[in-house]
């Protein structure tokens, strides 16, 4: 077979199986992507709430997408446009202490604490630059003697060498701990700490005293930090990438969601349909996370059982709920400037009220003081709803996937407390709404098909990262299943709408799936 | 005698249980000496293993294996479960007969060996020599089965040698010598089902009977009193030693270490190092290790296991194996002097590409002389078949005798 | 005066390890001590008529048998005993024991869960990977990742290899293991709360983390990689109680011509034109050296014992970022007789084996939780041993010691320093959760001995109460311990050296940092050295 003339099927057109399906076309290959959903995006999608107001209704910032994906694929001729760019991060406090900070500068807080912010944001940027750097990377196998394997983990070794002695070290040392005990050593303002700390666990099953932490925030500045708001919503970033994959020839089915994976003998033929059709093609590539994919779609009668116990093992527990609002007017925001109200704001008033936030999901509890991340697009993007009228679109934690008692019972207690929680940072924002939606993990998890409705498809924590993501054996984006490959977050280097896992897994396929 | 069950809060008091069979075995164990397996009192010896152990090659004799693991599976899947756990075809194991199965991890390295038993339509029985659950369970995520551990519920004896079809016969089991080699049939006994098989791991012909616990000792005594007249002996675990090793069968544990206990990873073995390729079924699209193994299979195995007709007469416990240029290249894992081929017998792990069947090697023996030990290398050479095949292990219906 | 080779701060096991090593090379070696016994926190102490507590460390698994071997301690007297098996009490009144019978394990496990009685064999497997791996690098000193000196470059070389030939698959498995959860990491082989709770408490003592926090499955290691008699992961009791570990030590250390000053702290390391001259002590008296070892805590050292002006202030900060907060207590108890907890019901066997009040994954993290809140848990965990059942030494017949060691614990309450009301609420909070399982045990109690991280750091030194001398999480470990690049005993001034628990391989008492920085020492001064590096395929 000549390379470049494939058959390859996609299932599912999220935002990283768009960016495989772009790539693969673009090198020559038949792509067909199947989506189950009527738009395309997955879980970065733009979509109505309540009449006449439209939200992004998973993930809402862009601050991650790969740079070089966005440039390859000219996403911009495709239809991206930022509605703003570099917005600030807000610390909220009851008081109406906010520190507000956008990189290095920080306004709010003692000199002491500017100058720390600038050594910490050096130190994190630089090694955030490791964790960035591995991106766009196939990850390495361990224990092989293969020369690919090799160079691979040399160049990492190269760039860690390069951080210079002390930030080797320094990376080192605090690469797998807690983002507490790095803060506390730092700083001293609590709602500084607080929001940074958010940064190490914002999406996460982690405290900010978990060890794991700083490896999250790392992740999360890994391509740069800076938080960008699409116009039209995220649903824009998706729409984008699907026209660029079509642009290249890929084909890009709504609304037909997959119902299985065929196999011939020991091979992945093609997809059956939830209309009993099936479709043959040469690869089959899975945007899925991974126990869908795996545990559902093939089926772990189709994989050998040590692999299968191995993808049961994963963990996929999500604990970020999504909070809509539709409101009749700004909220007022106590001593924040109304300026500033478009600004990324957080509810994480301090290390403490974070930890204890989070005390709560590992008892399979929502949090009574939920931390959240706010964005209200509409003074940017005032197409999103009326006109006079706004949205609100918070991330909120921890709301655990596997609550006791169930979400039914629990829904509106914990939209209640979200409410309050909202209510005593701006307060009268209750007598605003004029529609409200919350969406726990269990209806992401069924709205997105999600397992879990984890942000990443599977925890991103050390153990889980890089050549052990999703597991050890399939971190190559190979399966063990010959002719299927998996694309999507569960896969290095994870979610955050970056699409390096749909790239990654497309050069992979380009160089690795033989002819 | 003292009912503390096995599954009770105070089953520490006792550390091992007597088996169904106990006071049968307690009355002929005339040696009183027990040992344990898992958690039931095993017979070393009745009187003396050498006489024990020519009662199964001349005779008849009787072995208890209770404390055998057993477990049950059935459901809708039952089948492709058990294909996707093993190597070998289990769609070839129709109903009513018995298949010999090696089961690996993804890496191609063996967990355990055993026996399929296909009882009825889709009703099977696994016998193995360590626990399985944990990995049965692993290995029934998205498989509609039914898996339970049923070893404390169904004795198990062993009639084995050339008078046991005899013996079975007199028995009043009915059509009993039409039973083929590795065939089960169900007989009624005493009000229950008795379930006998035409299985063992003596080399020999022989019978396996499988009945519920209640039923044992009139089952034992029924068994006696037939072979009575058939030179019927009971049999330790010390002469059940020394046949399996004529019959070239290997031990889990002491031929190979079972992949879920073994903490150095490379000490594992794949069933092609065992030579038990022959089991692997590749046409199969997929069971556990089958990547790894057909890899193998092209490049190559790190080990065979090899049967050794070794000169002079001494054992050649624990020996290392030299090829004829000195060089180490293995060790023996199992071995005595065969009563029976008189031949002085070992199964022994060499390193590739050694092994071949008439490969010649030396054996380092040491043995001891009222006390004073002394070294041999012993020429050895490397043996296709078993130490011990009569062809009555074969035939059907079989002879008397 | 007169001036010593070397001067070795703190008479703990791994100070005196340290000082016998060298005295054994020939050296004038000068040990001195605070307190007017020696032993450290490797002491037994007589605090109550004819009891003898272990009032420390109370059990013995990580001493290295090199240096057991070495300096020759069971000719100066140590008897190491080993005990068999664990019990873990629920508060259903069940149990689950283990027993040194495997098959009796096996069984006791299966009456909880079948399945997992089974996987018990797979975990095991996988921890004693672990174990394996870990255990060459005890008696060696870390390589210097950032060094480009050729022996650090041979030593990583070395390590890598050793990584590689674990092969791909174990390779992730321990790139897992060392990042994961104790929590996480056993919900891959059990299913029932009690087994989990049993295998967990492991994952957290001496240690300032929740069961559910990552990192935790390396601590669970930290104690399950020691052995008796060449049985990897069993523990013993050293007969007389840990002091007389100290004291064989201590024996072999005078019989090699050492001597020991008894009663007088360190006041100050006296450094003069950049190097150590000799200690200061507290008692006025100045002894001089060229060689000046501490086993004391790296805070202890560098920021009570040093003029920060012979410090560099970078160093400064790493040594108070430095992290070793304390979170346990301990009560030493006599007793009249010996308690009976009421799920055991008459089981003996099992009151000789380590015994431990949990019941499940949440209670552990629950226990945390009340720390990070910085109070003491509230509903404990407990770790109890009566070592007298099985040694004769310690009390008169028919009396117990009772070992109780207690998670979580704060180094501080609220914020504030611990008051002796603190300290009694404490006592009683421990006292209570005992006496609930076992009704009549307070009746029992003819002394109590209650000591918080606030009486470990005064009386023993052990900064904040850390048991381990720093805490063992990932960034104080290997070669981040005690602090990036100095993980290689050798102080930031020349002629000062390190060789406590805050040094690789960390706390418990092992004596491997005491032993590994007398190699280190005897190599400066190109000496041969007497330090054994372990033994083959072990």
């Amino acid at each position: 077979m000549i390379r470049g003339s494939r058959s390859i099927q996609i299932i599912g057109a999220g935002h990283n199986g768009l960016v495989c399906a772009a790539y693969l076309a673009r090198a020559g290959h038949q792509v067909t992507v199947f989506e189950a959903s009527s738009q395309v995006g997955g879980a970065a999608i733009t979509r109505e709430f309540a009449p006449g107001f439209k939200v992004s209704a998973a993930a809402h910032l862009v601050y991650m997408l790969d740079p070089g994906i966005e440039k390859e694929l000219d996403l911009a001729s495709h239809g991206l446009e930022y509605a703003r760019t570099g917005l600030q991060t807000i610390s909220l406090s009851e008081a109406g202490d906010h520190v507000r900070f956008n990189g290095d500068d920080v306004d709010g807080v003692s000199e002491g604490d500017r100058e720390a912010m600038r050594e910490y944001r050096r130190k994190m940027q630089h090694f955030a630059g490791i964790i960035g750097g591995l991106h766009n990377r196939v990850p390495a196998r361990l224990g092989t003697t293969d020369r690919p394997d090799l160079l691979e983990l040399a160049r990492l070794a190269f760039n860690i060498r390069r951080l210079g002695k002390n930030d080797m070290r320094e990376f080192l040392r605090i690469a797998g701990i807690n983002i507490y005990d790095v803060l506390q050593e730092l700083f001293e303002n609590d709602a500084l700490k607080g929001a940074l700390g958010l940064d190490g666990t914002l999406g996460t099953m982690l405290g900010t005293r978990s060890n794991n932490s700083v490896f999250c925030a790392l992740h999360r500045y890994s391509n740069g930090g800076r938080y960008q708001l699409p116009k039209g919503g995220m649903g824009t970033v998706s729409n984008a990438l699907a026209n660029a994959a079509r642009a290249f020839g890929a084909e890009i089915h709504t609304a037909r969601p997959v119902n299985r994976i065929l196999m011939d003998f020991d091979r992945a033929t093609g997809v059956e349909l939830q209309s009993g059709e099936q479709i043959e093609a040469d690869l089959v590539v899975s945007g899925a996370d991974p126990k869908t994919t795996f545990l559902k779609l093939l089926g772990a009668q189709n994989l050998e059982a040590g692999f299968a116990h191995k993808i049961s093992n994963i963990r996929t527990r999500g604990n970020v709920a999504k909070l809509h609002l539709a409101l009749g007017s700004v909220p007022d925001f106590t001593g924040l400037d109304p300026a500033l109200s478009a600004e990324r704001l957080v509810i994480a008033p301090s290390l403490q009220y974070v930890e204890q936030a989070f005390n709560h999901a590992k008892y399979g509890e929502h949090s009574r003081r939920p931390v959240m991340e706010i964005s209200i697009p509409t003074l940017d993007d005032p197409g999103l709803a009326p006109a006079g009228k706004h949205v609100l679109s918070a991330n909120v934690q921890w709301a655990p996937r596997e609550l006791k008692g169930g979400w039914s019972a629990a829904h509106e207690a914990f939209t209640e407390s979200v409410m309050n929680t909202l209510e005593r940072f701006a307060p009268g924002i209750c007598s605003q709404v004029m529609h409200r939606e919350l969406l726990t993990p269990q209806d992401i998890e069924s709205e997105f098909r999600i397992e879990g409705g984890h942000w990443h498809h599977a925890e991103l924590a050390l153990d889980q990262s890089m050549m052990m993501r999703p597991v050890p054996g399939t971190a190559q984006y190979k399966t063990p299943v010959d002719g299927l490959w998996i694309c999507g977050a569960g896969c290095h280097p994870g979610g955050g709408v970056m699409g390096s896992a749909g790239r990654n897994a497309a050069r992979a396929i380009i160089e690795r799936s033989g002819t | 005698m003292r009912t503390v069950h096995y599954h009770s809060r105070e089953h520490y008091r006792d550390k091992v249980f007597p088996g169904p069979f106990y006071s049968r075995q307690k009355a002929l164990n005339v040696n009183r000496e027990w040992s344990r397996w898992y958690d039931y009192l095993s017979v070393p010896a009745y009187s003396c293993s050498t006489t024990e152990y020519f009662a199964g090659r001349n005779a008849c004799a009787v072995f208890d294996l209770t404390p055998m693991t057993k477990h049950r599976i059935g459901g809708p899947d039952a089948l492709p479960f058990l294909n996707r756990l093993v190597t070998r075809d289990v769609a070839r194991i129709k109903p009513g007969r018995v298949g010999y199965a090696v089961w690996c991890n993804d890496e191609g390295q063996v967990i355990d060996d055993g026996t399929i038993f296909h009882l009825r339509e889709g009703d099977y029985r696994l016998c193995s020599q360590e626990h399985q659950i944990d990995w049965l369970m692993i290995n029934a995520l998205g498989f509609d089965v039914t898996i339970v551990e049923d070893t404390h519920d169904v004795a198990g004896l062993a009639v084995q040698g050339p008078t046991s079809c005899a013996v079975l016969k007199r028995m009043g089991l009915a059509g009993v010598e039409n039973i083929t080699p590795f065939g089960i049939d169900f007989f009624d006994f005493e009000g229950t089902e008795l379930t006998v098989s035409r299985t063992g791991y003596t080399g020999d012909l022989g019978y396996e009977l499988w009945i519920d616990p209640g039923h044992a000792e009139i089952l034992w005594d029924r068994v006696f009193e037939a072979g009575e007249l058939h030179n019927i002996r009971p049999m330790g675990s010390d002469a059940l030693e020394m046949l399996r090793i004529e019959a070239g069968f290997i031990l889990a544990a002491e031929d190979f270490m079972p992949a879920m206990q073994t903490v150095r990873p490379s000490h594992t073995r794949s069933p092609f190092e065992l030579g038990l390729g022959w089991l692997v079924d590749f046409n199969k699209p997929l069971f556990n290790g089958r990547k790894a193994l057909l890899t193998e299979k092209e490049n190559g195995s790190r080990y065979a296991l090899v049967k050794l007709d070794i000169e002079d007469n001494k054992p050649a416990n624990h020996s290392y194996v030299f090829d004829m240029k000195e060089k180490n290249i293995g060790w023996v894992t199992s071995a005595m002097w065969s009563p029976s081929a008189k031949k002085n017998i070992a199964l022994a792990t060499v390193e590739a590409p050694h092994g071949k069947v008439g490969e010649e090697m030396q054996v380092e023996i040491y043995y001891q002389r009222e006390l004073k030990w002394s070294r041999i290398m012993a020429r050895a050479k490397v043996v296709k078949d078993a130490f011990w095949d009569p062809p009555r292990r074969r035939q059907t219906p079989p002879a008397d005798y | 005066m007169k001036k010593h080779d070397a001067i070795v701060i703190g008479a703990g096991h791994n100070g005196i390890t340290n000082a016998a090593f060298l005295a054994k090379a020939g050296l004038d070696v000068l040990l001195v001590e605070k307190n007017d016994y020696i032993g450290g926190a490797t002491v037994s102490r007589n605090l109550h008529e004819d009891w003898i507590y272990s009032n420390c460390s109370y059990v013995c698994s990580l001493l290295r048998p090199e240096i057991y071997r070495t300096l020759d301690l069971a000719k100066y007297g140590l008897q190491v005993v080993p005990y068999g098996g664990t019990v873990t009490i629920s508060q259903n009144g069940d149990y689950l024991g283990s027993y040194i019978d495997h098959d009796v394990s096996r069984r006791e496990m299966a009456r909880h869960s079948h399945r997992d009685a089974d996987a018990d064999v797979r975990y095991w497997r996988d921890i004693m990977r672990q174990c394996r791996f870990i255990r060459q690098f005890l008696l060696r000193t870390a390589p210097d990742p950032a060094s480009f000196k050729p022996r650090d470059l041979l030593e990583l070389l070395h390590i890598g290899r050793k990584f590689w030939g674990l092969g791909e698959n174990v390779i992730y498995d321990t790139m897992r293991f060392y990042t994961m959860s104790i929590s996480d990491f056993l919900d891959e082989y059990f299913e029932n709360p009690l087994i989990k709770a049993a295998h967990a408490g492991s994952g957290i003592i001496g240690s300032a983390l929740g069961v559910m926090s990552p990192g935790t499955a390396y601590v669970l290691l930290h104690h399950a990689m020691g052995d008796v008699d060449g049985t990897v992961g069993s523990w013993g009791f050293a007969r007389g109680g840990m002091g007389a570990i100290s004291k064989a030590m201590h024996d072999c250390y005078i019989d090699h011509g050492g001597q020991t000053l008894a009663g007088s702290g360190v006041d100050q390391i006296v450094v003069k034109n950049g190097k150590v001259t000799g200690v200061a002590l507290e008692n006025g008296d100045e002894h001089h050296a060229d060689i000046v070892v501490s086993n004391m805590t790296l805070p202890r050292t560098f920021l009570e014992c040093m003029d920060p002006a012979d410090l560099r202030p970078e160093f400064l900060d790493k040594c108070r970022n430095f992290k070793i907060r304390g979170s346990s207590g301990k009560l030493n108890i006599a007793l009249d007789g010996v308690p009976k907890f009421t799920a055991l019901r008459d089981n003996q066997e099992l009151m000789y084996t380590d015994m431990h009040l949990i019941d499940s994954i949440e209670r552990l993290e629950r226990a945390y939780d009340d720390w990070k809140d910085g109070t003491w848990s509230r509903d404990p965990y407990i770790d109890m041993l009566i070592p007298t059942l099985t040694d004769p030494t310690m009390a008169p017949p028919g009396k117990h010691f009772m070992s109780v060691f207690v998670q979580y614990v704060p180094p501080k309450v609220k914020g504030k320093d611990w008051t002796d009301a603190d300290r009694d609420a404490f006592g009683q909070t421990v006292m209570n959760q005992i006496e609930a399982y076992a009704p009549g045990f307070k009746d029992l109690v003819v002394h109590a001995e209650v000591r918080t991280p606030r009486e470990l750091e005064n009386e023993v030194g052990l900064t904040e109460g850390n048991i381990f001398q720093g805490e063992l999480t990932m960034d104080q470990l290997l070669f981040n311990r005690p602090i990036p690049g100095y993980a290689q005993y050798r102080g930031p001034v020349k002629g000062l050296w390190m060789c406590g628990s805050s040094n690789h391989p960390g706390g418990g008492v092992m004596a491997a940092p005491g032993a590994n920085a007398a190699r280190e020492i005897l190599m400066s001064l190109r000496k041969p050295s007497n330090v054994p590096e372990g033994w083959l395929d072990d």
